[in-house]
């Protein structure tokens, strides 16, 4: 169960994951995630996937490593098995022609972006993307998202490659001289946001894919609760995708760091007790990267 | 008369008491830790009977021959048999007597609701005009649980010849495990899908450790899994799988849906999405089926706080409330809008949480929550109520009093006021009716709902309701699925037409 198949580094603390999950790589469409738990007494994080092989039955996690379940999970080896996987949950992108899209990625968003893009492409759409990253070193799946685009234009915040700048640059500037029917953003929130801030007075309706704390992923807790509109939102049941327009990032964000110092305990431990373990080994040394 | 001083003169003589005496005799006390030992440990509170403390408490039953315990019983458990047994000190009879009706009794024993049901009608308890005089049924339940447990003393019973006929059971809570247990002893072939990664919904996720320790609940899935039933954790049904798949696609030839109330509701009140402010269910979960409290030895953490408020009077909010004080709280404030009789929760909770130090805050009613510059809580502005005219519920309305408002300062904030049914499975399954507020409408003598081949119970068809309660729901569920598969016509035509 859940093991996993492939484990491919993309980048710096960047890996994609293939994992045998047959009734999920079967069951689910565009937009949707998964929960995993990798060790006992680990806890419960989302993740969306980035892909799926029904004939193979198995489903693609992109993980970039932030804190202690995402290190553990770029740890993991083909043969390993991740302990728990649940899903898919949420619900499906809502995919419809409607002309022509601007899909715009941040970071490792394109990995949950490019099926959705696919998708969007598939029904008829034309498609421009824009995909942003820190660096020239951390642009992942160009060669993807370039497959379902009529355009591409990548960003690098320090101009490594591609363009110099942020995505939302790229992004006003394709407005600037192509009418953009619908905008698709998936990365952090602080780009989410911005993309959202852009497009708000362009009238581009704008879908934005969430991604705050979760812990059983069903409805069941309401910690991943939004504002949407003013209104209480559960991400888990009622997204992960809103309209970027009415969705209060500010709170997402302050809520995505509320246990901020528990994750920094929490990989510190891990650092302590691998190193007490087994010495100054590799998992150590990226365990100290990441909680610094 | 015997000397109740002297137990073992008391236990030789005990099958000749008269009733005149069995009345006389004093109820056996059960140890508990003391408030100020436990309210920092998740320790279960209640020490249980020994050996003798259960034959003595045994010794008061009547054995009256009209049984008005039994009719208290949601499940019908024999419980004068049983109470005979322990009095003669055959505790693997008793235990075998109340598995005949209550496949969870190490959990009933400690959660059930004994002085509203079966103790409320107890003789003993009528003849002293004292309900607290009852005969101490649960705690005599939850002995010869302990004592089954202790002395590995389960009887896995012979399987009964296989059916070919496949049952799903949605939902591994109370509802789901006892309609598991009575179809998998009826020959059936059932698998029990859980959304969660462990077993036993809300016994794990929902009820601290301190009142209901997990390794029950293991022990209980545990002996299902060795008669044969099969657990699959980590499936959502609405999700993963529909129950429409599990009908056509995957061969099960009845459904039973036992999802649960998994759907907090929250106050809609401003400021409920500052960082401190948790529900019950989330607060709970983290805290029992994440195991927080062990943080950083888990992973799982929860906002430390030094001052909690609690915002409701039902079990859930007591469990809330105490657990706050295990996790470190050093003041703990339950808010509630009525007063203290019509808190819903039960009295020993109540009384358990006093003991410990939670400060009751009754009459008040929250109407913001006050965050700081950080966006974390600092507080909640309440109003006092009184109270006015009954509403529907027959108690009556709080209404608030004009200008009352004041402060309480918090760094948390926990809303236990109650959950919906979680709509996942049912929202996923064409022709499944379902009543205004989500619940499914079944018929309550079979749980069958509106749909061919599904059944419900417990929560998710009485909205928030007791363990035993849906574990009966479970049990008439069983015997109408095993009725349907096992009729005359052919079972496929029989539930899925």
């Amino acid at each position: 169960m859940n093991r996993v198949l492939r484990r491919v580094e993309l980048a710096d603390r960047i890996v994609q994951l293939d994992v045998e999950a047959p009734r999920i790589a079967k069951k689910r469409r565009p937009g949707q995630f998964v929960i995993v738990r990798v060790v006992e007494g680990g806890e419960r994080i989302p993740l969306t996937i980035a892909g799926a092989d029904p004939e193979e039955g198995s489903i693609t996690l992109v993980v970039q490593v932030v804190g202690k379940t995402t290190t553990l999970l770029s740890h993991l080896s083909p043969g390993d098995s991740i302990l728990d996987l649940a899903g898919p949950l949420g619900r499906p992108t809502h995919i419809e022609r409607c002309g022509t899209v601007a899909v715009v990625a941040g970071g490792i968003g394109v990995a949950p972006l490019y099926p959705i893009a696919k998708a969007l492409a598939e029904v008829g759409n034309s498609l421009v993307g824009v995909l942003g990253a820190r660096t020239r070193a951390l642009v992942v799946w160009e060669d993807r998202l370039a497959s379902v685009c009529d355009e591409l234009v990548v960003t690098t915040d320090d101009g490594t490659y591609g363009r110099a700048g942020r995505v939302t640059d790229a992004l006003a500037e394709i407005a600037s001289r192509r009418r953009l029917d619908l905008v698709v953003a998936i990365g952090p929130p602080v780009m989410m946001k911005a993309v959202s801030e852009l497009t708000r007075p362009m009238q581009i309706p704008t879908v934005v894919s969430l991604n705050p704390i979760m812990v059983d992923g069903t409805g069941m807790c309401g910690g991943c609760r939004v504002l949407v509109g003013g209104q209480n939102r559960f991400v888990c049941v009622e997204g992960p995708e809103f309209d970027g327009h009415q969705v209060d990032f500010d709170n997402l964000i302050a809520r995505l760091n509320a246990y901020k110092e528990y994750e920094q305990e929490s990989l510190r431990s891990l650092a302590e007790g691998h190193r007490f373990a087994e010495g100054s080994c590799r998992l150590s040394e990226e365990v100290r990267r990441a909680g610094s | 008369m015997p000397d109740p001083e002297r137990p073992d003169d008391l236990l030789r003589k005990a099958d000749d008491l008269t009733p005149k005496e069995r009345l006389s005799l004093p109820k056996q006390p059960m140890p508990e830790r003391a408030p100020q030992e436990r309210r920092r440990s998740q320790e279960e509170v209640p020490l249980g009977f020994d050996e003798v403390h259960a034959m003595l408490e045994a010794c008061r039953c009547l054995e009256c021959k009209a049984k008005p315990c039994v009719a208290g019983c949601p499940v019908g458990v024999d419980i004068p048999g049983f109470i005979r047994l322990v009095r003669k000190g055959d505790f693997a009879g008793a235990i075998a007597k109340i598995r005949e009706c209550n496949c969870l009794p190490a959990v009933t024993g400690r959660v059930c609701p004994q002085e509203t049901q079966c103790q409320l009608h107890c003789t003993i308890a009528k003849a002293r005009k004292d309900p607290e005089e009852a005969v101490s049924i649960g705690r005599l339940e939850r002995f010869v649980a302990d004592w089954e447990r202790e002395h590995h003393a389960r009887r896995v019973e012979p399987p009964a010849p296989p059916t070919g006929k496949r049952v799903a059971i949605v939902g591994s809570g109370p509802a789901g495990l006892s309609a598991a247990g009575d179809l998998v002893r009826l020959g059936h072939e059932v698998t029990v899908f859980e959304a969660f990664h462990k077993m036993g919904g809300v016994l794990v996720y929902g009820i601290p450790e301190f009142r209901l320790p997990k390794e029950i609940v293991q022990e209980e899935v545990d002996g299902l899994a060795a008669q044969g039933v099969r657990f699959e954790p980590n499936v959502v049904i609405g999700q993963t799988v529909t129950v429409d798949e599990l009908l056509e696609e995957e061969g099960y030839d009845a459904v039973f849906l036992g999802t649960g109330a998994g759907l907090p509701m929250f106050l809609e009140i401003p400021g409920e999405h500052l960082i401190g402010v948790y529900s019950a269910n989330e607060y709970l979960t983290r805290a029992n089926l994440m195991q927080a409290y062990a943080f950083p030895k888990v992973d799982t953490p929860v906002v430390k706080a030094d001052r909690v408020t609690v915002v409701g009077g039902g079990n859930v909010a007591m469990d809330a409330a105490r657990t706050a004080l295990r996790l470190g709280a050093g003041e703990v404030t339950l808010i509630y809008r009525r007063s203290r009789a019509e808190m819903p929760a039960r009295a020993e909770e109540i009384h358990h949480a006093e003991e410990e130090g939670v400060r009751f805050l009754l009459l008040t009613n929250p109407m913001e929550i006050l965050g700081d510059e950080r966006g974390r809580v600092r507080g909640v502005r309440c109003l006092r109520m009184e109270l006015g005219e009954p509403d529907a519920s027959g108690r009556r309305r709080p209404v608030p009093v004009p200008g009352s408002e004041f402060d309480v300062p918090a760094e948390l904030v926990i809303e236990a006021i109650g959950n919906g049914p979680n709509p996942l499975a049912t929202s996923t399954t064409p022709g499944l009716e379902t009543d205004r507020k989500g619940r499914i409408v079944v018929d309550p003598a079979s749980g069958k709902t509106s749909k061919r081949g599904v059944f419900a119970g417990g929560d998710v068809v009485r909205g928030g309701s007791t363990v035993i309660l849906a574990m009966k729901d479970g049990r008439a569920a069983a015997r109408a699925i095993h009725e349907a598969l096992s009729g005359e016509r052919q079972p496929q035509e029989e539930v899925k037409a």
